[in-house]
């Protein structure tokens, strides 16, 4: 190689600088996206590890929580990130094509299933704030009363009226749903923040798409987008057992 | 030893053990730091640059590297061992020891005997017995050091830990907090002072003003309304307490447990955590109604509660004693409860 | 040796990375790795000296055992923020940023970093962490100790927790985006010829370095946002009295914060190996062994975190697992001394500066590293755990290790880095009074430590004093040598004489290329056939017995 590093012949409009072919520089941006992705796991490895330790040591809690939030909601959510990851999947196919038209109306609708994982989530969120499930200073789990007619997750009520526990223990249990909550909401609340950046993200990649070249040699940025996609997508699908689905009734 | 700045006294049993394993250390750190600086100095000189001479390419020697693997390993592992053979000793009390418990706040230590005595910040104890101090945080984490008797345990709240020495040599010795716990950290100290058994016999006379700790924990355990349910006819609404302490009791979900000090403060403020097989879930919690010193007093009565054969308390029995209670009618009495307001005490 | 290259005198080159582009937006905009690491020189700098000031306040605090310099207050909030400069906005980016940045990809025979700016977007999130902190500590200060103890700092203090510990976090996602950088580049971007084999020592340290940054951090991250969740909302993640477990913290926190030590050593014993071959003119003794020792660092580095909390609470077993794993973490770092030495051994040593700082760091890491066996043992960690003998150890290690590896490498790499030669006597000079600064300042703390001495004391007890007056007076010959560099290098940047592209003599692609290096690093790829530290001819291996 003779050549000054910054000719090269055939340069495509998309190589930057510092690689010396297209080839070089997709395998080092997609390793360099595992590798990010790596560190997400790391992240929410930690939050799911402090969430496990807390459900073995309330057991009774986390049960009272879990069966206090919509597995309908969750499940909605569920198969509908999976859908936006097929669209993804679909967008990355499309790109690889060069069918950019495609590739922009598969993210379009990602970002629109994504946007509606994001709305039932809000659902959800008001669900708990008008239920006083939102920990901190107006977490009230024990109301005597449920106040609102067919609203019936009042976890104190439940307990007492619908599992035959005492009184005393109800409450203990009630006060202690509130760890249950705080994790709920740090774990959901993270992913969502992760998929608002992947919202973000996608708008980013529609315009892409429209000004560079996007074709079979260079997709490199649908390809990696759709990796972080999935990412969010998978991590949701750890998210929705963990949180809605394990022992919704009490095991023991 | 002890005339040299270097040590603190040696005033417990174990301080000669520590003291012998940091000399080890100590030889082993000098002589292989003054190998190391004596090799790169000796080498900088002896083969100091000069035009004559070129370095010699060694690309190394498997050997060597697995000599001076092995080796470094072979004395670790020696450490290793000495070092944990140590620390089994230090984690646990021997059975006989005399019991002193002790309440960590910010920013004092509150010591207090079974018979009642009560130090503020002072520690007495004897020579020539074991001791065991029994710590709790009122609230942040502090930690219980005595330099002299090579002792040191983190005081947590909300779970009792435990620390022991025997005190060899009379004298006043230093207690230090030290895990950081914030403004007046460095005022957390307290003297402890080791006398002659008969001295501490008699220093233990002058200060029962307040009666024992078992008594005062009685006092609570009425005022309380322990009594109501804790009682050792079979209708009972909760396990006998008599003779409980330091023995097996089986739980609802068959898992057994040691009824120790943890446990009764976690049946105290979480009674819903570990159910008794055959009772039900009715306890309601003391949390915030009472505080680490009635609780240790509480758990200094329960100790005290000899049950009906007259055992002495306190022995950990074999598990085939598990206490299995069955209470008949506790069902029926369930029944009737439900229908009624629960009356338990509101925190 | 050319006889022929040293009776012309070297010239700066015409054009290079500092003079390619002028104005604050070619700094602030660029993209050039080169410019992002003297970027990052400046922020580190200032931190390292906003932490040395804290280190001269608390050692002139603890002249007097009563305390009377400054209220137990402020003295607390001086360690914490000592604390937490030096090892988030100075020791961790240190290495890495400064000089990982400028010479890895030069290293590796690259152009740039694979990600050039996700490079410089790590040193903008560096700014934003290190804005929050500068806020913290001019807004009242934090008084938790830099480990932020649960429920000390959940519950308790009225100070600026949260905004520190975001400042944190964004220093940590930076050291993330840093070590995510160098392992694509290292995997991806090697020159022809360049096998993992033939890569510098240096390189290889980074690289493990880098694989703690992206696997550790993360937790980090997570345990502060709980925190901060916590201390925000009144939540017991880890309030006991809202049924949380403070000693969940600790596990959470150690588990970074034990291999963060290795993030911050392993890249300074990766200059070491570069100086040491170079003021030696030999290649390193058992160069396969050191680069796997580094990997083995990283790895044992994360299943060795509770053994800062042996009376913490944790059971006997747990505990005796953590003393043994602890030990196996001790031997790589051991071989790596001793392979150090017998690099020195037949070669032809010249005590150069670099080389000064270089040895140095061998004997003060050694004791440091020693002395971490004490801590190790559990028996005698119940006496010396939280007391001065911890102090001591770690800052032997970090500052006798890691600070002067840092040195050792600004003065082997500032004449490739500014194209002039620092002032070789004054450093010399700087040098040995840093050694003897260093030692007088923290070898009585060791002693102090098992007199019994508690860490984080704003009082002591009397006869702790001696040594403590001690400490300060070494501790003031310490600054001297910490100040003098500063003035020396910036002196040479106007007056320093030319450096030439290679005035060591050094192998290493960097020192093919100018003195200071073009903005593309090189004019033509380089393609490697050599060993690394090929000085002298090519001979036999010779085995010592």
């Amino acid at each position: 190689m003779s050549h000054s590093p910054t000719t090269i012949p055939e340069h495509h409009p998309a190589l930057v600088h510092q690689f010396d072919s297209m080839e070089q520089q997709r395998e080092a941006s997609t390793f360099g996206m595992w590798v990010f992705l790596l560190t997400e796991i790391m992240m929410f490895g930690g939050l799911f590890a402090a969430y496990l330790i807390y459900r073995i040591k309330y057991y009774d809690a986390f049960v009272a929580g879990s069966s206090s939030i919509d597995v309908t909601w969750g499940f909605i959510n569920t198969l509908v990130l999976i859908g936006s990851s097929l669209t993804m999947a679909l967008a990355v196919s499309a790109a690889q094509r060069a069918w950019r038209r495609g590739a922009q109306i598969f993210i379009v609708l990602t970002m629109i299933l994504g946007s509606v994982f994001l709305g039932v989530k809000a659902i959800e969120y008001h669900q708990k704030y008008v239920e006083h499930h939102i920990p901190g200073g107006v977490f009230g789990a024990f109301d005597a009363v449920s106040d609102y007619p067919g609203e019936d997750h009042n976890i104190y009520w439940d307990l007492v009226n619908k599992e035959h526990r005492t009184p005393e223990a109800a409450k203990q249990i009630a006060d202690q749903t509130q760890i249950f909550f705080c994790f709920y909401f740090a774990m959901t609340g993270l992913h969502a923040l992760h998929m608002i950046i992947g919202l973000i993200l996608m708008t980013w990649l529609l315009v892409q798409v429209q000004r560079l070249n996007i074709g079979p040699e260079y997709y490199t940025p649908v390809e990696l987008s759709g990796l972080y996609w999935h990412f969010v997508d998978i991590v949701w699908i750890y998210l929705f057992p963990l949180l809605y689905l394990i022992n919704r009734t009490h095991g023991r | 030893m002890q005339s040299l700045p270097l040590f603190p006294e040696q005033a417990s049993t174990v301080a000669g053990q520590v003291d012998a394993l940091y000399l080890f250390l100590v030889l082993i750190t000098t002589f292989f730091s003054l190998l190391i600086a004596i090799l790169i100095i000796y080498f900088a000189i002896k083969y100091r640059r000069t035009p004559e001479r070129t370095a010699e390419q060694i690309h190394g020697s498997t050997l060597l590297e697995i000599v001076w693997t092995v080796i470094p390993l072979g004395i670790s592992m020696v450490i290793f061992l000495w070092g944990a053979a140590l620390y089994f000793h230090i984690q646990r009390p021997p059975g006989n020891a005399l019991e002193v418990y002790g309440v960590a706040k910010q920013w004092m230590w509150k010591f207090e005997f079974p018979g009642g005595q009560r130090e503020i910040n002072s520690l007495h104890v004897p020579t020539g017995r074991p001791v065991k101090v029994t710590l709790i945080s009122q609230d942040v984490i502090h930690s219980f050091f005595v330099p002299a008797f090579r002792v040191k345990s983190d005081v947590l709240p909300n779970r009792y830990m435990t620390s022991w020495f025997e005190a060899t040599t009379p004298g006043t010795y230093h207690l230090f907090c030290s895990q950081y716990c914030g403004t007046k950290h460095s005022g957390m100290i307290g003297e402890v002072t080791v006398m002659k058994p008969e001295d501490f016999a008699a220093w233990l006379e002058s200060g029962k003003a307040e009666g024992s700790m078992a008594a005062s924990g009685e006092k609570l355990f009425q005022q309380y309304g322990c009594t109501t349910c804790h009682r050792p006819d079979s209708g009972a609404r909760g396990p006998n307490l008599e003779g409980l302490y330091g023995r097996p009791v089986r739980l609802q979900d068959n898992r057994v447990v040691i009824a120790d000090d943890n446990y009764i403060r976690e049946s105290v403020l979480n009674p819903n955590a570990k159910i008794v097989s055959g009772f039900q879930p009715i306890m309601p919690t003391f949390q915030g109604v009472v505080s680490e010193e009635q609780m240790l007093q509480i758990i200094a009565y329960i100790k005290s509660m000899a049950d009906q054969t007259g055992q002495p308390l306190n022995n950990r029995s074999t598990p085939t004693q598990i206490r299995d209670t069955e209470v008949p009618n506790v069902q029926q009495q369930m029944q009737q409860d439900q229908n009624q307001k629960p009356s338990g005490k509101q925190p | 040796m050319s006889t022929a290259a040293q009776t012309v005198k070297p010239v700066m080159p015409a054009r290079h990375y500092l003079n390619d582009n002028y104005g604050i937006r070619s700094w602030l905009l660029t993209k050039d790795h080169k410019r992002i690491a003297v970027l990052y020189l400046f922020s580190i700098t200032f931190f390292f000296f906003i932490g040395g000031i804290f280190a001269s306040l608390i050692r002139l605090h603890l002249l007097t055992p009563n305390g009377e310099l400054f209220q137990a207050d402020t003295y607390n909030k001086m360690f914490t923020m000592h604390g937490v400069n030096m090892i988030f906005f100075f020791l961790i980016p240190s290495v890495p940023a400064v000089l990982g940045n400028f010479i890895i990809p030069i290293m590796v025979g690259a152009k740039d970093l694979a990600f050039p700016k996700i490079n410089l977007m790590s040193w903008y999130i560096f700014m934003v962490g290190a804005f929050f902190s500068l806020y913290a500590m001019v807004s009242g200060g934090v008084d938790t100790g830099w480990t932020f103890y649960t429920p000390l700092s959940s519950g308790f203090v009225h100070t600026n927790v949260i905004v520190m510990a975001v400042g944190i976090l964004f220093a940590g996602f930076s050291s993330i985006f840093t070590g995510l950088n160098f392992i694509v580049t290292v995997h991806r971007m090697r020159a022809p010829g360049l096998t993992w084999g033939r890569l510098p020592l240096m390189v290889w340290a980074n690289y493990a370095a880098s694989l703690i940054m992206i696997l550790g951090t993360p937790v980090l991250a997570i345990t502060l946002i709980l925190l901060a969740l916590e201390r925000g909302f009144h939540i017991g993640i880890f309030d006991p009295k809202l049924g949380g477990d403070p000693v969940l913290f600790q596990h959470m926190f150690w588990f970074y914060s034990h291999p963060a030590v290795y993030i911050m050593i392993l890249p300074g014993m990766g200059v070491i190996s570069e100086i040491v071959t170079c003021f030696s003119r030999k290649r390193v003794f058992g160069y396969a062994f050191v680069a796997f020792s580094s990997i083995a660092i990283a790895v044992f580095g994360f299943v060795v975190w509770a053994h800062h909390m042996f009376v913490a609470g944790i059971s006997v077993y747990s505990a005796m697992v953590f003393s043994l794993l602890s030990y196996a973490v001790a031997i790589p770092s051991a071989v790596k001394v001793f392979n150090w030495t017998a690099t020195m051994y037949k070669g032809s040593v010249k005590l150069d500066t670099p080389m000064l700082y270089a040895l140095g760091f061998i004997g003060l890491f050694t004791i440091g590293g020693l002395t971490g066996l004490f801590l190790a043992a559990l028996g005698l960690d119940v006496h010396i755990h939280d007391t001065y003998f911890v102090i001591a150890h770690f800052h032997y290690v970090m500052v006798g290790g890691m600070v002067m590896a840092y040195l050792g490498g600004l003065h082997f790499w500032w004449p490739k880095m500014t194209g002039k030669l620092y002032p070789e006597p004054v450093a010399k000079l700087a040098a040995l009074i840093t050694f003897i600064g260093f030692n007088l300042t923290f070898f009585p703390q060791f002693i102090l430590g098992y007199m019994g001495m508690p860490r984080r004391y704003a009082m002591y007890s009397p006869e702790f004093q001696v040594l403590n007056v001690l400490s300060s007076a070494g501790a003031s010959i310490l600054a001297v040598g910490f100040i003098l560099p500063a003035l020396y290098f910036t002196w040479s940047l106007k007056y320093g004489e030319v450096a030439g592209d290679n005035p060591y003599k050094a192998t290493g692609l960097e020192w093919q290329t100018t003195s200071p290096p073009p903005t593309h690093n090189f004019d033509v790829t380089p393609v490697v056939t050599e060993d690394p530290y090929h000085y002298g001819a090519e001979e036999e291996v010779t085995v010592v017995p």
